[in-house]
């Protein structure tokens, strides 16, 4: 009897599994439909606000198809809630907070719905973004997510610990690695920050879109992590990009240990990479200044490109009126739209030619302005399969290798590239 | 009353047939439903469900999508145990494990030991050894983090004697501060079920130990230690069982389980594979050859406590 009754519940359980196991529901919406639909919204307090002014702009005109929105809810990631939300089919219409990296994953899970099915929809997406939309189509030419917006990430310093460490604050160089790592001495050497430049040295996946990765684009021109199949990290320049760090490392100009707390704000580190967000963040705070990321021959600012680090807009395949959750997309996304959310949050919409589109929001915002004509010279993370698992894989050999130092740098990213090949090319 | 006996031993056919179906006490089987229910639902179902997936190309997908999940045999655990990060998690375990378990236990013995003798201040410190245990890890992690982070309290007290890299940065420190962490957090926890135990130890076999000439210490080694072995067994097994499913700490106090996968868990792994990476066929292999750990180290625990 003591044997039988957990074998009994096994098997009742495998039994009710293997029941359950192929559970579709066979589900499928039609495009054309209208009606009321919901959408999830960032929880960040100045995109909600603005996501709470489109919605109300919409259900002004729209009675009969309103808008819900709700703010995505809480989570270790919003990947992982947006990946059970599709699982369980009680997705929202459309999420703006879709990252980019997550879209192989949901699109392999059947998630979401590939925007071309729309009438004009391509040419609606390619018009908006200019040639950087080719960036988010997906392996079957098709594009999963509408690019929404980005924040190209730039280095932030801290003017007045530059002048403390006899740095010119104004124009600091910063531009070659050279450049870069003699500055970074004097600010550690003088003593006035415990470090130079304090990204985290962390394990998660997505942490090498804040250190390696913008530098790796500039470095080489604009090349994405992994492009046709094939990892990229493992190049001459890709190596020269992670010795850089290596050093910074190395020498304590950028610490091991995670900071708890914004190292920035809290004059710990003299400089950070961000995108125009810090701006609202740290106005007030700090008096900083902006420059490109490095590169090793320093590249002229105008021919510096960087990670965009967007976050775009997806529909989702629970969604059952579609044609309301397009033309939602079509006016959230609108040049009015825009302007409204580069007006409330600083963030950039992925337009082309932005300066030129709301020229007098930057000629009131000229901080913003660096920022937006980095904007059209961004690199964003490659769309493959396994995007989450190469990301990770990368990370794990850049901590071994180049924070930690366990094993050359060649070594370490040459067997993360060679796995990396055999991830990119699965299905 | 030899009626009543003889008429209790001869059953009518018709009660023979349930007793034989439902057993003697058929009540006892109604009372015990809700929780067969409850186990069926919340354990069997998703442990046979993740046996299931771990020998299926398995991934989470919209209802309606149109997925294959065809068989794959042991592909799952081969890929598992070919990853040298997942043997890494499963030595990261083992280390914890080997610290944590004995020190929960000799600890939680020990403070329960003094905290059962009339002391000052005992409800105090019997609270006190309790609220860790009740606390959010995320709140006490964060304490821990002021506590052992570079210029923390800790090395700023130990000046020159401060490890260098510090504790969460030093692959050879970081795993055995998480296991110190994790056993003085569940501390309160091990010392009530002691404590409960110890109520159970007849005062007299302490006086006839003392007649008998023993000590203080000789009277803890033959009387209180044997006299709680089961509560002993149930301390190690639970402190095994709990420490195996390390998740928070290595995911909060060391960064994702660093430094350089030094403190990475099983289970942290399982969250990276099945949650992050969409892989959950892959993360319930590790679940699976993880219970299979843990229910083979359990055994082992309760025949060594239980020999005697």
């Amino acid at each position: 009897m003591r044997r039988t009754v957990p074998a009994a519940f096994l098997v009742l359980s495998l039994g009710l599994t293997a029941a359950c196991g192929d559970g579709d529901s066979g589900t499928k919406a039609d495009s054309s439909a209208k009606g009321p639909i919901t959408i999830w919204l960032s929880n960040n307090k100045e995109e909600l606000a603005w996501g709470k002014a489109m919605v109300e702009a919409w259900n002004g005109q729209h009675a009969d198809q309103k808008i819900t929105a709700q703010e995505l809810p809480a989570g270790k990631s919003s990947e992982e809630v947006i990946g059970a939300a599709i699982t369980a089919g009680n997705a929202p219409c459309l999420i703006f907070n879709t990252a980019p990296a997550a879209v192989p994953q949901f699109e392999k899970q059947g998630g979401l719905v590939a925007l071309d099915d729309f009438d004009g929809a391509a040419d609606y997406i390619k018009q908006r973004t200019g040639a950087a939309a080719d960036q988010y189509k997906s392996p079957d030419g098709k594009f999963y997510q509408l690019p929404w917006k980005s924040n190209p990430v730039m280095i932030f310093y801290n003017k007045e610990i530059l002048a403390k460490a006899g740095v010119d604050s104004e124009n600091p160089p910063l531009s070659t690695y050279d450049d870069f790592l003699a500055t970074a001495r004097k600010i550690k050497s003088s003593g006035v920050a415990p470090a130079a430049i304090y990204p985290a040295p962390s394990s998660e996946f997505f942490q090498s879109w804040f250190d390696y990765y913008p530098l790796f684009a500039a470095e080489t021109g604009g090349k994405q992590l992994v492009e046709n199949g094939k990892a990229q990290f493992g190049s001459p320049e890709g190596l020269r990009v992670a010795e850089f760090w290596k050093k910074l490392y190395d020498e304590g100009l950028a610490p091991k240990e995670k900071y708890n707390g914004d190292s920035f704000a809290d004059g710990k580190a003299a400089m950070a990479i961000v995108g125009p967000w810090a701006i609202a963040v740290y106005g007030q705070k700090v008096k900083w200044g902006a420059a490109p990321v490095p590169t090793s021959a320093g590249k002229p600012a105008a021919e510096v490109k960087t990670f965009s680090d967007a976050k775009n807009v997806a529909m989702y395949s629970a969604c059952k009126n579609r044609a309301t959750a397009w033309e939602v997309l079509k006016f959230a996304t609108s040049k009015e739209q825009d302007g409204a959310l580069l007006d409330a949050t600083g963030q950039m919409p992925l337009r082309a030619d932005l300066p030129s589109t709301y020229p007098d929001y930057f000629a009131k915002n000229p901080a913003y302005q660096t920022f937006a004509e980095q904007a059209g010279r961004t690199v964003e993370v490659p769309n493959v399969p396994n995007s989450i698992t190469i990301w990770q894989t990368f990370r794990d050999a850049y901590s071994e290798s180049v924070i930690f130092g366990k094993r050359p740098v060649a070594d370490a990213l040459g067997d993360a590239a060679k796995k990396v090949d055999g991830l990119a090319g699965q299905r | 009353m030899t009626v009543h006996l003889t008429r209790g031993t001869q059953p009518r056919p018709g009660h023979r047939r349930v007793t034989a179906l439902l057993g003697r006490h058929p009540v006892g089987l109604a009372l015990m439903a809700p929780y067969a229910a409850y186990l069926l639902l919340v354990f069997a179902y998703p442990f046979g469900f993740a046996v299931w997936m771990s020998f299926h190309d398995y991934f989470f997908a919209a209802p309606g999508a149109q997925v294959e999940r065809p068989f794959v045999g042991l592909e799952n655990y081969r890929t598992v145990l070919g990853d040298p990060g997942v043997r890494q998690a499963f030595g990261n375990i083992l280390v914890f494990l080997l610290i944590n378990v004995p020190l929960t236990a000799a600890l939680a013995l020990t403070l329960a030991v003094a905290l059962n003798q009339a002391i000052r201040g005992r409800t105090f410190l019997r609270v006190a050894y309790y609220v860790p245990y009740v606390t959010a890890s995320v709140a006490v992690v964060g304490v821990w983090l002021f506590l052992f982070s570079s210029d923390g309290l800790v090395n700023t007290l130990l000046g020159p004697l401060a490890p260098d890299p510090s504790w969460l940065v030093n692959e050879t420190l970081a795993m055995p501060l998480i296991a110190v962490f994790v056993a003085w957090k569940q501390l309160g926890f091990f010392i009530l079920l002691y404590l409960a135990a110890l109520q159970n130890v007849p005062k007299e076999l302490y006086e006839s130990a003392a007649v008998d000439g023993a000590g203080a210490w000789q009277r803890f080694r033959s009387v209180t230690v044997p006299a709680v072995r089961p509560a002993t067994t149930l301390v190690v097994i639970v402190a095994t069982v709990t420490g195996a499913n390390l998740f928070t700490e290595p995911y909060l106090l060391t960064g994702g389980g660093g430094p350089n996968g030094a403190s990475t868990s099983p289970v942290l792994l399982m969250y990276q594979r099945g949650l992050e990476q969409g892989a959950p066929d892959v993360a319930a292999a590790i679940g699976v050859l993880l219970v299979v750990g843990v229910v083979a180290l359990s055994m082992i625990n309760r025949r060594l406590l239980e020999r005697s």
